[in-house]
């Protein structure tokens, strides 16, 4: 018998331990759950770290109403198979209630409206804990985090003022109002997390896998086309086979051509992979340090 | 075996990077990154355009570990960041810690998870006061691993007595470490000798290269399969008709190997009681080893709460109010005489006071200073600490996970400080 572990026994290990540690030193968490595959790996994460006892913590998705379908339907389906609760907090009835302002233009997208739906919807059922499936080897500011992310009553993220966090002793302390951001796959990368999806056969949205669909050139990626999307001049609609590296807004979310339609051939794709896969990701590219402004104003 | 198979089956290694400012450390992970092809296009394509922003003419790859912005702004790296790269043979995490005196907080942390501590030095400069400071933090941390880089060989013409004079200096003040695997290697980062790629610069260096010394360490052997603790982060009790009478403690294994039928004590209670089963997700488990996250469950119905540990009865830790510990401050504000703050040690959590100052420790040197026990931000200080109730520690020489602890201020709810156990 050897003791040691491989490396994706090593992450599940760590990440357990993470969440283990969230549901016990805070009231009101919530596992933040976006339909995409880090969310999805996330809510299996926490299937093992309570079992045989259910997954005591509730769902929480931040609904811009620009989904995919499957997203929804995946969602569903997930939630009643956990016997979870499920809390929505909705882009849309932000915008109705006049909190936000929706975006104009060709390039619009909900995706920096959901900042404020994702703050109201915490302070609303006074959740004290978030948990993400953010990774560090996503983005460059996404490097800096802690697994135990403080913010402050406006919900704001101070990157050059962060709790030093060593050993495995997570400091989850804080003031009335404040909560916490907790990542507990922080330490897996892009190529983890398929490896982990193929070993343990989890079910994700068809939309990772290839598939023909209707899309459009746009800013060098191929955008789904969608009731969401206006096309210009010009652009025209093509059927591609294609697969989503990520899932955000329908109407941010760039595929990639592919055909790699089971779990293995996606596997090889990402090992081959040139790009990241944030680089077809829309709300990166508004600038060098897009994601750095947007987690300091509270963004998941 | 096929790919896949083989990319499942890979070990993890953990390793912190410390230099000072301007030896070369960014320019190393950049390199490792690049040469290990872990950079992608679009990060090559920013990269590039940020280095001609600049008015450079090469790509700088220190830019692919500087994150915020004014880090990027002001070419310094501020905070700990976290980058990650594979090889075929193992998955890396580094802990890219900033060099600056003040920061050593910083390094500390990054250091607090790591199995190893890759330390840089400038050929040109040789051992300096901050590759002292670095390696003995690493020490002090207990990685039982370090790797010297001797960096920008380019700059001293490939020679090998500028090697070898580093190394005999860094070897004279090494004895004083308790580190038990030190390496050297001869490297530039900048043209990538010797960090994947073998340097055809330096014939007379029959050593490994980085990447090859990073591969193969043997790291099994670091966390301790010996002494059984179980420190309980929480009680699980289904309540389903399935498993209704069933209570589980969860926990993360921080040493030893558990089998069910083992003798266990539950501490602070004292109780004895039997291991009736280890159960994970995929099922029962025969054996767990650390760092195994299982759920374990007992012969006897027994009052088990989170903070208690599970242990053998012939193999116990101390268990004591008062903990002798060596403390690095991480806070602005140094503490008060008798100052009380919270501390947590494994999942226990409790009040406790710095009892005693009885000296602090001359980084540079590791000198005691014994007659100045003012306390201030970056400081290794050797305290006493008094907690109300008994703790269950080991030397961190021991163990990592049950020989450390962290305070927190009350008020403010920062950590303030970090401490390793040390009867």
């Amino acid at each position: 018998m050897r003791y040691t572990l491989n490396h994706l026994k090593e992450l599940e290990a760590e990440s357990i331990f993470v969440m283990r540690e969230v549901f016990a030193k805070f009231d009101n968490p919530v596992i933040l759950f976006s339909g995409g595959k880090d969310s999805i790996v996330l809510t299996h994460l926490a299937r093992k770290a309570f079992w045989p006892a259910r997954v005591p913590i509730p769902l929480m998705h931040v609904d811009t109403g620009h989904n995919f379908p499957e997203t929804i339907a995946f969602r569903d389906k997930l939630v009643e198979k956990m016997g979870v609760k499920l809390i929505v907090g909705s882009v849309q009835e932000s915008i109705n209630k006049g909190r936000v302002a929706e975006e104009k233009g060709k390039n619009a997208s909900r995706n920096a409206l959901q900042t404020t739906t994702l703050l109201d919807t915490i302070e609303e059922h006074h959740i004290d804990a978030a948990m993400g499936g953010a990774r560090r080897d996503e983005e460059k500011a996404r490097a800096k985090e802690r697994f135990f992310s403080h913010r402050d009553d406006f919900g704001q993220w101070d990157p050059k003022n962060q709790r030093p966090e060593l050993w495995y002793l997570f400091n989850g302390k804080m003031q009335m109002g404040e909560h916490f951001r907790v990542f507990p796959i922080s330490n897996w990368t892009e190529m983890d997390v398929w490896q982990y999806i193929l070993q343990e056969q989890i079910e994700i949205p068809s939309l990772y896998i290839a598939h023909e669909r209707e899309v459009v050139r746009r800013n060098d990626t191929w955008l789904p086309v969608s009731d969401y999307i206006q096309l210009e001049e010009g652009e025209k609609t093509e059927t591609k086979k294609i697969r989503f590296r990520t899932l955000g807004d329908i109407t941010i979310t760039g595929g990639v051509e592919s055909d790699a339609d089971t779990l293995e051939k996606i596997v090889e794709e990402v090992a081959a992979a040139r790009q990241t896969e944030r680089g077809n990701r829309a709300d990166d590219k508004r600038g060098e340090t897009a994601m750095e402004d947007r987690k300091r104003q509270g963004y998941f | 075996m096929s790919d896949t198979q083989s990319y499942l089956d890979m070990q993890l290694l953990r390793f912190t990077t410390a230099g000072s400012v301007d030896d070369g450390k960014s320019t190393l992970i950049g390199r490792l990154l690049f040469d290990s092809k872990s950079i992608f296009e679009d990060q090559m394509e920013s990269v590039e355009s940020s280095s001609s922003k600049r008015g450079l003419d090469h790509v700088d790859l220190a830019l692919f570990t500087d994150g915020l912005k004014d880090e990027r702004e002001q070419g310094i790296t501020i905070d700990v960041a976290y980058r990650y790269f594979a090889t075929p043979k193992r998955k890396f995490i580094i802990a890219d810690t900033p060099g600056h005196i003040q920061y050593t907080r910083n390094m500390v942390t990054g250091a607090s998870t790591a199995n190893l501590a890759l330390i840089l030095v400038d050929a040109r400069k040789g051992v300096i006061e901050q590759t002292c400071r670095h390696s003995f933090i690493a020490s002090l941390l207990q990685i039982p691993h370090l790797v010297v880089c001797i960096n920008k060989m380019d700059l001293v013409d490939y020679a090998e007595e500028a090697y070898q004079k580093v190394v005999s200096e860094f070897e004279d003040f090494a004895s004083k470490l308790e580190v038990p695997d030190i390496r050297f290697v001869p490297i530039s980062a900048l043209h990538g000798d010797n960090v994947v790629n073998r340097s055809e610069n330096m014939p007379w260096y029959h050593g490994e290269t980085l990447l090859h010394t990073l591969e193969t360490i043997h790291i099994s052997s670091d966390l301790d399969h010996v002494n059984v603790r179980f420190p309980v982060q929480t009680v699980i009790r289904p309540h389903s008709d399935e498993y209704h009478d069933y209570r589980g403690y969860a926990g993360r294994i921080a040493g030893g190997i558990m089998k069910p039928g083992d003798e266990v004590v539950v501490l602070p209670s004292g109780f004895n009681s039997q291991i009736k089963s280890i159960d994970t997700f995929e099922g029962p488990v025969k054996e767990a080893f650390a760092p195994m996250s299982v759920t374990i469950t007992l012969e006897d119905d027994i009052d088990v709460s989170r903070g208690d540990m599970i242990v053998r009865p012939n193999n116990q830790p101390q268990v004591t109010q008062d903990i002798d510990v060596m403390l690095c401050w991480l806070n602005n504000k140094g503490p008060q005489p008798r100052a009380k703050y919270l501390v947590q040690h494994t999942t226990n959590e409790a009040r406790c006071m710095i009892k005693e100052i009885l000296y602090k420790v001359d980084i540079n040197s590791l000198h005691r200073i014994e007659d100045d026990k003012e306390i201030s931000m970056n400081d290794i200080v050797r305290v006493r600490l008094r907690t109300p109730n008994p703790f269950f520690v080991d030397e961190y020489a021991e163990n990592r996970h049950t020989g450390s602890l962290i305070l927190i201020d009350e008020g403010t709810h920062e950590t303030v400080a970090a401490g390793m156990v040390k009867f």
